[in-house]
This record gives C-alpha cells, sequence and structure tokens, in this order.
C-alpha cells in the first residue's frame, strides 16, 4: 500500500487497516457534550461539539503534535484517548486492542500503557500528599512491588526527571512551577507506559524552564522509546517536539502532515493563518512579516458553522460551494492531508494573495459579518 | 522585605514603544505599577522618580495621578477575563472612562465610547455597547480594554502582558491593532512581555529585566544582534523557532531566584555558564558596551567572550532550516 492510500485510508470513514506500526488508531471519534433543559425531566436542547469525526494514527516511537485555538477540542480529543472521557461515537485502538467500550475494570491494565501529563502543574498535584506517594501511587494501584520497592523506583524516577531523589518526603507547594512538572512527567512515566498524552506540559511554565521541560520529554522518548501525543497551543514549541502535526479547528481535523512538510508547505488556509501570526523573534524578519489577520473570533461549536467549519473567517472562501459542500481530508503526497476545497498553491502567502479571486468577501465586509 | 525592582532607569519617547522583557517575577509588572502609582502604599517603599512630562509621578498627591491616569497615561492589564467590571455593561465602563476626565455629555461620551469599539474592531459596535464583559470572548474584552485604555487619547500607553492569554492569531489581530493605533494617535508605548517574539516585532528599545534587575538594554536590533549578556543568551536559546531547526534547545540550569534572599553578588551567577570568582561577590556595574551608550549591559565578562559567546548563538538562532 503506497503512502498515498495510506493517508487516504485513515481519513475516510472506513474502517482504517491496522499497521503493526501503529501504537493508536484513532477512527471518527466524536465526543458531544449534552446541554438539557428542565430539572426532573431532563430534555437535551442541543450539544456541544466538542470532537466531531476525527481520524489518526500514532506509529510508535513518533511524536505526534496536536495545535489549535483554545475551544477547538484539544483537550477533550486528549481526554478522550486515555478513557477519562467516554467518546459519543467513534472508535480508539491501542495497540491493536479495541478501548473504545472496555469497562473500568477491563481499562485498569490498559493505564499502565497510556498515561497523561496534564497542562497545570499546580492543580494536578494533590497537595495534601507528599511527592513520593504521588509517584508511587500508579505502581500500588497496579500493584507493582513491594512498599520498599516501590519507594526505590520512586527514587530512581525523581533522578531520572532531575530532581534530587531527597526530595521524597517534600509536599507539591515547596516545589517551583518547573519542578512540580517534572513530578508530572514522573509520576505519568512511573508505570513504564507506551504512550503519554501531554496536554500542554509547558504552556504554563516561563521560556528558560520550558525549555528544560522539553529537553527532558526528548531524552526521556530517545531512553525509553516514548511515544507522545504531545498538545499545544505554541507553534513554535509543536515544531520543536513532533514528528508529526495535526492541527484542529472546532473539533474536526483540518491538516495532518510530517512536520517538516507542515511548516513549509501548509495546504489549509488556517494553518497558514496560525503560522503567520507567530511572532518571529528576529527584528529584521519580524518586521517584514505580515500576518494573515482572521477576522473574528472561533464560531461556537454548539452551533458550528455549515460544511467547511472554518469557511466565515477563511481569506478564500467561495460562496456555493465551502458553505454547502463540507471537503474531506484530501491527500497532497508526503503524507500530507488537508481538508480543503481551494488549498494553497505556495507558502509563504502574503495576506492579498491568499484572498482568491473568486472570493466574494473583502476584509471590510467580513468586518461588518 | 522583598526588593522587587531595584535601580530600573529608562525613558521612553513619543511615538516610541520600549519592550521590557523579563520572566515571572523579575520585576516587570512592579515597574509599571510603580511608575503608574498603583503599589498599595501602606506597604511598599518606592525611591527614585518618574518624570512625567517634568512632574515626578512618585511624589505626586493622589489627586494629581488621578488627573493623569486613565487620562495621559493609561494601562492595558494582562488578564481580560478579570480587568473589566462584570457587572456593568461595557459602554458604561467606556463611558465612565471618559468622563472622568472631560466634561461631556453621556450622549457626547457614548458617541466617543462607540467611535472607539469601531477602531479596535468590535464588530456590531452599536449593539455590544450595551453588552456585559461574559457575553464577550477574550480576545473581544482584551480589544474592549485597549478601547478603554484609548479612549482619551493617552500620551502613554502601559500594556502589561497584553497578549498572553490569547491564542496566536488573536495576538496577531491585537498586535496589529496596537501598531495602527501608534501610527495614528502617536502615543508612546510601554509593552511588557516575555515572549521575545513580541519584543522583536513591537519595540524599538528594549530592556531584559531579571531578578529585579536591568541586566542588559538597547536598541531592538542592537539587541538581537549583538547581545552582551548571558542571560538574554540564555532567553534567545532556549526559544524553539519556527523559522530555524534546532536539535536540542540551551537551558538555563536552574530557577529564577527568590527576592527576598537574592543571590549576592551577580544575581545571575548560581544559573551563569561563564561564572567566574567576582561574579560571587561584587554586583557587576550596567555599563555601556563597546557599540556606545545605547546599549548597556551587566556582566563582569571580558568582551572577547562576550562576542564569542554571542556569535554562537546567533549562528544558532538564525540558521534557516534545510
Amino acid at each position: 500500500m503506497s503512502t498515498n492510500e495510506q493517508a487516504a485510508a485513515t481519513t475516510t470513514n472506513e474502517r482504517p487497516e491496522m499497521s503493526p506500526d501503529d501504537l493508536l488508531v484513532v477512527n471518527d471519534v466524536k465526543k458531544y457534550f449534552p446541554i438539557t433543559r428542565g430539572i426532573i425531566f431532563q430534555k437535551q436542547i442541543a450539544a456541544v461539539q466538542a470532537v466531531d469525526g476525527v481520524s489518526f494514527n500514532v506509529k510508535r516511537g513518533e511524536t505526534l503534535g496536536i495545535v489549535g485555538e483554545s475551544g477547538c477540542g484539544k483537550s477533550t480529543l486528549a481526554r478522550c484517548l486515555v478513557r477519562l472521557l467516554d467518546v459519543t461515537d467513534g472508535e480508539i485502538h491501542f495497540d491493536g486492542r479495541d478501548i473504545t467500550r472496555l469497562s473500568r475494570l477491563a481499562m485498569r491494565p490498559m493505564r499502565r500503557e497510556m498515561t497523561m501529563i496534564f497542562q497545570d502543574p499546580y492543580a494536578s498535584l494533590n497537595p495534601r500528599k507528599r511527592v513520593g506517594f504521588i509517584i508511587g501511587e500508579p505502581l500500588e494501584v497496579h500493584g507493582l512491588g513491594t512498599a520498599a520497592e516501590i519507594k526505590r523506583r520512586v527514587q530512581e524516577l525523581l533522578e531520572v526527571v532531575g530532581l534530587n531523589p531527597e526530595h521524597y518526603n517534600r509536599f507539591p507547594h515547596e516545589f517551583s512551577g518547573g519542578q512540580r512538572q517534572r513530578i508530572g512527567v514522573a509520576r505519568a512515566l512511573a508505570v513504564n507506559p507506551k504512550l503519554i498524552v501531554c496536554d500542554e506540559p509547558v504552556s504554563a511554565l516561563d521560556v528558560s524552564v520550558q525549555a528544560q521541560i522539553l529537553n527532558l520529554l526528548k531524552d526521556l522518548q530517545d531512553d525509553f522509546g516514548l511515544t507522545y501525543i504531545f498538545i499545544a497551543h505554541d507553534l513554535n514549541v509543536v515544531r520543536h517536539i513532533s514528528d508529526r502535526v495535526l492541527v484542529m479547528y472546532l473539533g474536526k481535523v483540518v491538516e495532518v502532515a510530517s512536520r517538516d512538510v507542515l511548516y513549509s508547505e501548509p495546504k489549509h488556509p488556517y494553518t497558514g493563518a496560525l503560522l503567520s501570526a507567530v511572532p518571529i523573534p528576529n527584528p529584521e524578519k519580524g518586521r517584514n512579516r505580515k500576518p494573515i489577520v482572521l477576522e473574528g473570533d472561533v464560531p461556537s461549536p454548539v452551533n458550528p458553522p455549515s460544511a467547511c467549519r472554518f469557511h466565515p473567517r477563511c481569506p478564500r472562501f467561495v460562496e456555493g460551494h465551502c458553505d454547502v459542500e463540507e471537503p474531506q481530508l484530501y491527500p497532497f503526497g508526503n503524507e500530507q492531508v488537508a481538508a480543503c476545497h481551494y488549498p494553497l498553491e505556495r507558502w509563504p502567502m502574503g495576506p492579498d494573495e491568499m484572498r482568491r479571486r473568486g472570493s466574494a468577501r473583502s476584509p471590510e465586509q467580513a468586518l461588518q459579518t | 522585605m522583598v526588593r522587587a525592582v531595584e535601580g530600573v532607569s529608562f525613558s521612553v519617547e513619543k511615538g516610541q514603544t520600549l519592550g521590557i522583557v523579563g520572566e515571572s517575577g523579575c520585576g516587570k509588572s512592579v515597574t509599571c505599577l510603580t511608575v503608574m502609582g498603583l503599589n498599595p502604599k501602606r506597604n511598599t517603599i518606592s525611591t527614585g522618580e518618574a518624570l512625567w512630562k517634568g512632574k515626578n509621578l512618585l511624589t505626586a498627591r493622589a489627586r494629581a495621578l488621578r488627573e493623569i491616569r486613565g487620562n495621559e497615561i493609561s494601562m492595558i492589564f494582562q488578564d481580560p477575563m478579570t480587568s473589566l467590571n462584570p457587572v456593568h455593561s461595557i459602554g458604561k465602563q467606556l463611558i465612565e472612562a471618559v468622563q472622568l476626565h472631560r466634561d461631556l455629555s453621556t450622549r457626547q461620551a457614548r458617541a466617543r465610547a462607540l467611535e472607539l469599539l469601531k477602531a479596535v474592531g468590535i464588530p456590531k459596535a452599536e449593539t455590544r455597547l450595551d453588552d456585559y464583559p461574559h457575553q464577550f470572548s477574550g480576545g473581544m474584552r482584551q480589544r474592549v480594554m485597549i478601547a478603554m485604555a484609548l479612549i482619551n487619547d493617552p500620551d502613554l500607553l502601559i500594556a502589561d502582558e497584553p497578549t498572553t492569554a490569547l491564542d496566536v492569531t488573536t495576538q496577531a489581530q491585537i498586535l496589529t491593532l496596537m501598531k495602527r493605533l501608534q501610527e495614528e494617535f502617536g502615543s508612546a508605548i510601554l509593552i511588557i512581555t516575555h515572549d521575545l517574539g513580541v519584543v522583536a516585532e513591537t519595540a524599538d528599545d528594549v530592556l531584559v529585566m531579571y531578578a529585579a534587575n536591568v541586566v542588559e538594554q538597547a536598541p531592538v536590533e542592537e539587541l538581537f544582534n549583538r547581545p552582551q549578556h548571558p542571560y538574554t543568551w540564555g532567553l534567545m536559546g532556549s526559544l524553539p523557532r519556527l523559522e530555524v531547526d534546532m536539535e536540542r534547545l540551551t537551558q538555563i540550569p536552574g530557577q529564577p531566584p527568590s527576592l527576598l534572599r537574592p543571590p549576592a553578588g551577580c544575581r545571575f551567577h548560581p544559573r551563569c555558564p561563564h561564572v567566574m570568582e567576582i561574579c560571587k561577590t561584587t554586583v557587576p556595574e550596567l555599563a555601556e558596551s563597546p557599540s556606545g551608550p545605547e546599549h548597556l549591559q551587566r556582566c563582569h565578562l571580558d568582551q572577547e567572550t562576550k562576542d564569542r559567546e554571542a556569535a554562537k548563538i546567533l549562528e544558532m538562532t538564525m540558521a534557516e532550516t534545510g
């Protein structure tokens, strides 16, 4: 099977081919949160379509970056993947096994295989427990060793993530933000997982500390052969750590490609707009940058726009097509797929070039709508 | 006693933008709050002077300060979610800002508020004027904050991390907006941020702060082309970049120090890879660099090492992809 066909297969709604290389295969996953009305007789009146038909696969040993603006469903997706939330529809295959509808009990051994690092190092550690307990708890839950063995393992883990093993008996408040995030990493690492889902692990940290954590995650991946799903809104960070990148917009995948392809030849206008919006820490280059300024805000996922969800903000919007027919993820070679009827022909592209001649909307009009 | 800011000097000219960069807790925000006289009087000690058009703001009376705040100098705060009053409509809050400083009827003030909301690009401004803050998204609230800050045509706008809480696309909108408004109104801007990218693109002069001190001060191009302080190198090296491939980020080891008991000598010495004996005992002066009096730096290293290290950082961070 050629790479192209493979890309196409994983993106249509057919059951994807499971390749032994794939650690995680996600097929058409949906997560809706119902909005109800009434106290005794609750009636569902609408649903937040947080994740709506997302399919992708993650190969063993790679890092898949997921980017998107706040509210696009990144974190919901992460929680669905590790079954902290139950999906509304779709399938999640982990290591060749369908885990979508496993019971809590059946799921428990799987939790050794996939762990999570959370965004906020202040909220994700129990302030009343000692660090040794926090990191050792997963080992205890899974019955991995006696108390003495667990203690030894925890001290080893503290060392691995660059903390002093003697701090075993300290409480989380005695650590700084960066150190707490290291504790979070140690906890995720404790049970020797195959997959770690990192949900914005460095967003709350200062740049110098962020660099420490990013380097640590890379080193751990090399040492233990880990697979990461790395969620972030910072495109610089995602580029640095990922092998492949998936771009989400309003609950849908708009583009997937290998890192270098995505950052040098984005096909979806949203990816282009995101890339052009990143400030460049270089005065000469940065000042000549012409960001493609998207008008307005991300629409509500309760009542998303018809067809292509990006069409109300898209500079390449074509009336009667983009708002009527939903684009599939079309393959572009190099395992790149993008859901757009009018993909970008080249990159970089100025805001004026990006606007199609057929596009009915001028920026002034867009402001008024 | 926490010495949150020590010996910081700078000046901003009309139409110019000064950027202050540094990590959290380095005293960026306190500097600005002090200038604005917003630190609680009861438990802060401010010395030195902040001259605004020849008048010292630090010793000015509360009444005189009130005349200046929101009128000649205004401020945009970091968090758009908490800096608007949730129980008043944004129209009311904007009108209040106008009427405090100008003798205008409510109708006139309302017209002015509407004008500003349109200027910052809020769609359907007429209908949104009577909406409450919770009805706006983060980016929209930040625009309202900017409208409020600009409503009296301030001569100086202090923006404390104006885009930190926002997504990149919204950040691009807000920065473009601030640039455009500066061109239109000719205000001076003081922008506080931890994002070197934002500084590179908006500021004319930059102040790098570390643990309550200024460690380097230079015009923006000079700073990015000839950084002279190890902390600035660390910041530049630890930044993952869109346009450059870096296998490994240069990390600054350790944590920023507590300001309750800052390290003796150079405050950066416990984290500095080039630390020497003298650094542990003597505080380096904020001295001129060879490039001229515009570029100040606070480091004991000899010039040769500095030039070599700066060149290394530049080579690493400027290398093109592929």
